[in-house]
């Protein structure tokens, strides 16, 4: 495992990571190091900070970043725009996207590949590969190619939704993937389609960082890292056979041992 | 004849050239009209008191009232009027265009109609001559003098030249009218120009027309194009209309649009505005006649200093009719939007199904829109509703698009571009739509961020 690695530099590495909305803060110190080919489940009641966490990371402008410190590939995350973090690889799937009436999926998505190539260096793919490279993507993910004619997200069902986003995970490419609650409202078909679009992506060369309430998902991906936020801090860190204990003591149990002390 | 008020008196020196130069030879009843009209606009002038005048409340046309307009005539040269047309084909086997020069037909430019296949599309002044359709029964039959503001008073009072379109009864086959006029650069010394183009379609039976009209001019120059538009949907008939207000960036333009609905017949209208320092769309349907369906759409998009007022009416005057109204607009920089969208359904209208909206994208906060859409309904079946919204680019939107890698320019310009393309998808001639389509994406600001967002 590349986590064993000691030598190896993260790929992500979050050091008293704190970060507000408005007057309330939100996260109060998080130190993570995340390794290319690992995926960590966060986990977390509701309010515990864990879609912040994947917010502040991909840069959306509602939250402050109050302290801390976060480097993606060596480079100083914090201070770059939203879109450069994208170019660079960094992917949110959002825990409820957006509908852009009017917005072509295909242009929107090729707009968002070739942001990325010409950030690398490389040329726009020309529309001929894109077309090629959006069908197998649809074909993997199981989306109805119906869908993607029509403008993005309009009129989805929130799983429609959902798997859309997993279509751009997998259109994108992303070196690091963070999935905020992905698999909240989801069928068991739906899950599966999901979790594999996830498992898909995993690669000795990414890395994923899953949030998520319900150990249900992680039935289906199975993590290398399992985290327990609470409180804008992370408690307790383990194996995924701590999803399991959380799946049979609960969120109050965390709640217990962090009041304890313990 | 009524003495022309001091402060229209250049209009009346141009008036009585008109009549006793190339309009002398009118027949009786066309001079009537002029003359009428011109005792009209001699009357009301123009609408510059705004006090208690609601159709005129948000719009100011005292620019207009105080410059001394020439009227244009004659034709240009060529190129120079070809420079200025949209420059787009549309394709069929029933396709004719006309061109209008500083007001007058450009024969070079023209593929008229001469009637033998049962269309006839010619300039009004060769119509008027051979007599071959009856003008005077149509001719500000659905642009009346009375209950005007004085633009159309002037503008007939001008009438000499323009389009007169007529397709007949029973004639199915598709055909296509394109209207261009154009108003080309000022000789150095002369008047700023003035033009009135004035444009009558009759649809007959059963016929199916698509009519274009495009207004254009010099970017840098004011002048003032005053249009009439008279349209009349026969029983059964169908309509496409699109209207492209495109004049310069320092012209004003009033355009005052009437259309006549028979017995289920269908009317389908989009107009689009962009650039023009002052532009007014005054567009009204009469829904005259059981079963008749009209769907009015429009956009417009403005910047600096441009104001632009849209009066949209429909009159459900019978019983089962639809109107669907949608107009949609974009402003930035200090410009000014008005919007009067009014729907009156009549006692005897039951079963009218009514729909207005009218939504505003703001980029700018100096811009501003007046909207105030009206529903008067005295009848009580009915199905109707109206809604008006103002905003700005979505902020939780805008962070979607860029997660995905698009810059703030990239991604405030693909939701302009999403936004306009509502009504820019509206436009069923694919050459028309993919002109319009791109001239409004160059038109789109480059930095138009959301509210809130600095760099």
């Amino acid at each position: 495992m590349p986590a064993s690695e000691k030598n190896a530099t993260p790929m992500l590495s979050i050091k008293g990571l704190t970060a507000s909305a408005g007057d309330l803060e939100i996260l109060k110190g998080i130190d993570l190091d995340v390794f290319a080919g690992e995926v960590h489940a966060i986990m977390g009641p509701n309010g515990s900070g864990k879609s912040t966490l994947a917010n502040v990371l991909a840069g959306r402008p509602d939250y402050t970043v109050t302290g801390g410190e976060v480097l993606f590939q060596g480079v100083s995350l914090l201070e770059l725009e939203p879109e450069i973090r994208a170019r660079m690889g960094l992917f949110l799937a959002f825990q409820y996207p957006l509908e852009l009436p009017g917005v072509r999926a295909w242009q929107f998505l090729k707009a968002g590949v070739d942001a990325r190539r010409i950030h690398n260096g490389e040329e726009e793919m020309s529309a001929r590969e894109f077309d090629q490279m959006l069908k197998a993507k649809i074909v993997e993910v199981q989306i109805d190619p119906d869908l993607i004619k029509r403008a993005v997200n309009e009129g989805f069902s929130g799983g429609e939704k959902k798997r859309n986003e997993v279509l751009q995970m997998a259109v994108l490419q992303p070196k690091l993937a963070l999935l905020d609650e992905t698999d909240s409202g989801l069928d068991i078909d739906a899950l599966r389609i999901v979790s594999e679009g996830v498992n898909n992506l995993r690669s000795p060369e990414n890395a994923i960082i899953l949030v998520t309430h319900y150990q249900r998902i992680l039935d289906y991906i199975t993590p290398n890292h399992v985290h327990v936020l609470f409180d804008g801090r992370i408690v307790r860190s383990g194996g995924p056979e701590l999803a399991q204990e959380l799946e049979e003591k609960g969120y109050d149990w965390i709640k217990d041992t962090v009041d304890a002390g313990v | 004849m009524t003495l022309a008020p001091a402060k229209y008196a250049h209009y009346f020196a141009d008036f009585q050239a008109l009549s006793q130069g190339p309009g002398a030879g009118a027949p009786p009843w066309l001079k009537t009209i002029r003359d009428n009209a011109w005792s009209r606009f001699s009357e009301t002038g123009f609408p510059t008191a705004r006090r208690g005048n609601e159709r005129w409340k948000y719009s100011n046309v005292g620019p207009i009232a105080k410059i001394d307009f020439g009227l244009a005539s004659g034709a240009a040269p060529v190129n120079a009027s070809k420079a200025l047309a949209p420059e787009y084909q549309l394709d069929g086997p029933a396709v004719y265009r006309l061109v209008f020069v500083d007001g007058r037909l450009h024969s070079g430019l023209s593929s008229p109609a001469n009637g033998s296949n049962g269309v006839r599309a010619d300039s009004l002044a060769t119509t008027v001559a051979d007599g071959s359709f009856d003008l005077e029964a149509r001719i500000g039959n659905y642009a009346p003098l009375d209950d005007d503001d004085g633009f159309v008073a002037l503008n007939t009072a001008f009438l000499h030249d323009g389009a007169s379109v007529h397709v007949a009864d029973g004639h199915s086959e598709k055909v296509v009218i394109h209207l261009s006029y154009v108003t080309t650069e000022t000789a150095i010394d002369s008047a700023p120009k003035v033009t009135h183009p004035r444009t009558l379609v009759v649809a007959g039976r059963n016929s199916d027309v698509t009519v274009v009209e495009s207004y254009t001019g010099p970017q840098d120059e004011v002048y003032f194009t005053n249009a009439v538009t008279e349209i009349s949907v026969g029983e059964g008939a169908k309509v496409d209309h699109y209207r492209l207000l495109l004049d310069g960036a320092k012209a004003f333009h009033v355009g005052t649009s009437r259309v006549n609905q028979e017995k289920d017949s269908s009317f389908s209208s989009a107009s689009f505005a962009l650039g023009t320092a002052l532009a007014r769309n005054d567009f009204e349907v009469l829904l005259d006649a059981s079963g008749a369906y009209c769907s009015l759409n429009g956009l417009y998009l403005t910047t600096d200093n441009q104001h632009i007022d849209n009066l949209i009416s429909i009159d459900h005057a019978q019983p089962n009719c639809t109107s669907r109204l949608n107009y949609k607009g974009i402003l930035d920089g200090k410009s000014r939007a008005v919007f009067g969208g009014e729907v009156m359904v009549r006692r005897d209208a039951q079963k009218s199904d009514a729909q207005q909206t009218d939504k505003n994208l703001i980029l700018s906060h100096s811009a501003e829109v007046n909207s105030k859409p009206s529903l008067m309904i005295y009848a009580d079946d009915v199905k109707c509703s109206h809604g008006a919204t103002a905003g700005h680019i979505d902020a939780d939107t805008l962070f979607y698009l860029r997660s995905r890698g698009l810059d703030l320019d990239a991604a405030s310009r693909m939701l302009i571009h999403a936004f306009a393309g509502e009504i820019i998808s509206t436009v069923k001639p694919e050459p028309l739509r993919e002109y319009l389509d791109t001239l409004f994406s160059a038109a789109i600001p480059d930095k138009s961020l959301p509210f809130g967002i600095t760099r």
